[in-house]
């Protein structure tokens, strides 16, 4: 029997990761409506253009501060708890060879998907195995921003006691500049990644029941088909 | 209905009631309780492992004190608060030697400066030196009992107080501040005599300051009480 396109593994950590993803990003804009400015006191940042703007409140979490702060630090355990079980199954598994981005096998693939995704080029590239270059490239970047939002939070939580992780990242107020930097790649992701699925329902009960959808049942009949996968 | 339409929709329901049931343990409005209160412990631990008494915030040099303007001062009080006459601190609770001690025997006492970075729990940060005597100073001074593991300190700012950790209070970092900038202190930023600290934010660094005490059980504080973290170390 061939492996699951989804072992059950990676679709509790996925799902999993969206709330606790959800949280964090809703109370950590709690947080960040405090103090709405990036840049230490009297040496704002000239590049970010949102200074002094306040996240709507439709998108926190928390309530006021003191219960965004304890939302945050409640969850980023648990965030970090089920990045690491994923992260552990990947390479254990092996599932980190038919998902993560080997420049051999995808770079041409990606670069072919993106050709057809921005309409100038008619054939889209097959894709190899469980995706296309394209899909391999951004899941991979996504996973590479995960230790860096997380770094990144820690030094900021404890700039003192990691004085040295923060100096490597510039020091406190540019590992808060990069935390929000990074959730702002994700949002953006997120966005693409919804789209996305919403073109491609299949792998939404992919990714939830695990059902193998792979290429056989692709070939199916017709009238096999569930509803929202005709053409 | 298929079988995988069902499993996907019994699988949302579980997890939508999962979630019902995590999101009533946790309540910004009362963080010290439920889930959020019970993580708040963790995290304490967590702070208290991570805590090295011998390790120093980074000191910064003159050039990098924010302008005047740019270092926030907050009070509690309508009113910019003011010393009572006669005004002297004391040092109390499990001590050999209580003290009471004016502004003129604060600054005999050996003289300590500090400038590392402050940084706010709302998220700001700025930089500014310090002049005064370090608590461990007068922990020497009054001679803690080995009984005492937490500090309270209090205020004239409407009652304003926190309360610490001892290992935080007797940081080299952490000390009572009579000047800033090299210059006396000013009155909106706890004249005549503060707490500051590298290792702490900066709602624990109690201004206008009237008492010190040394407990064997830990109290509270303004803001702590209000919801916000006890601990707050950074």
């Amino acid at each position: 029997m061939p492996r699951s396109k989804q072992p059950w593994l990676i679709r509790t950590t996925h799902w999993a990761n969206l709330v606790f993803l959800v949280v964090m990003a809703g109370s950590g804009l709690r947080i960040l409506a405090a103090y709405p400015f990036l840049g230490e006191r009297g040496r704002d940042y000239g590049w970010y253009l949102l200074q002094g703007m306040r996240p709507p409140d439709a998108l926190t979490i928390g309530g006021w501060l003191a219960g965004a702060r304890h939302w945050h630090f409640a969850f980023a355990w648990l965030f970090v708890a089920n990045a690491l079980v994923y992260g552990v199954y990947l390479f254990a598994s092996g599932e980190w060879r038919r998902r993560l981005f080997s420049p051999r096998r995808d770079a041409r693939n990606a670069w072919g998907t993106l050709l057809h995704d921005l309409r100038l080029r008619r054939e889209a590239p097959p894709p190899v195995g469980l995706y296309n270059g394209m899909q391999r490239l951004t899941y991979t970047g996504v996973l590479a921003a995960a230790p860096l939002l997380v770094l990144s939070g820690l030094a900021m939580y404890k700039p003192v006691q990691l004085s040295l992780l923060t100096a490597l990242l510039g020091g406190y107020d540019a590992a808060r500049a990069i935390h929000l930097l990074v959730l702002a790649g994700l949002a953006l992701f997120t966005v693409v990644h919804v789209v996305q699925v919403v073109l491609h329902p299949r792998t939404l009960a992919g990714m939830t029941v695990g059902r193998d959808l792979g290429p056989e049942e692709r070939r199916a009949p017709r009238e096999t088909r569930l509803p929202e996968e005709a053409p | 209905m298929s079988s995988t339409r069902r499993n996907f929709l019994s699988g949302g329901l579980r997890s939508a009631g999962l979630l019902a049931l995590g999101g009533l343990a946790c309540d910004g409005d009362r963080p010290h309780a439920g889930f959020l209160g019970l993580m708040e412990n963790v995290n304490e631990r967590f702070q208290r492992a991570l805590f090295d008494p011998g390790r120093l915030a980074p000191e910064l040099s003159e050039g990098e004190e924010s302008a005047p303007e740019d270092f926030p001062a907050y009070k509690i009080s309508r009113e910019l608060p003011v010393a009572p006459a006669g005004w002297a601190l004391a040092v109390r609770g499990l001590v050999a030697r209580p003290l009471t001690l004016s502004v003129a025997e604060l600054r005999r006492l050996p003289a300590t400066r500090t400038r590392v970075r402050h940084h706010c729990v709302e998220g700001w940060s700025a930089v500014a030196s310090w002049d005064g005597v370090r608590l461990a100073e007068l922990a020497r001074l009054a001679g803690v009992d080995r009984r005492a593991r937490y500090v309270e300190f209090r205020s004239f700012d409407s009652g304003y107080w926190s309360s610490w950790d001892l290992e935080s209070a007797l940081h080299p970092q952490t000390i009572l501040a009579y000047g800033m900038n090299g210059a006396p202190l000013q009155r909106e930023h706890g004249a005549p005599l503060r707490l500051y600290s590298a290792v702490k934010l900066g709602y624990k660094m109690v201004k206008y300051l009237t008492e010190v005490s040394f407990l064997p059980v830990r109290t509270g504080g303004y803001w702590e009480d209000q919801g916000y973290e006890w601990f707050a170390g950074v």
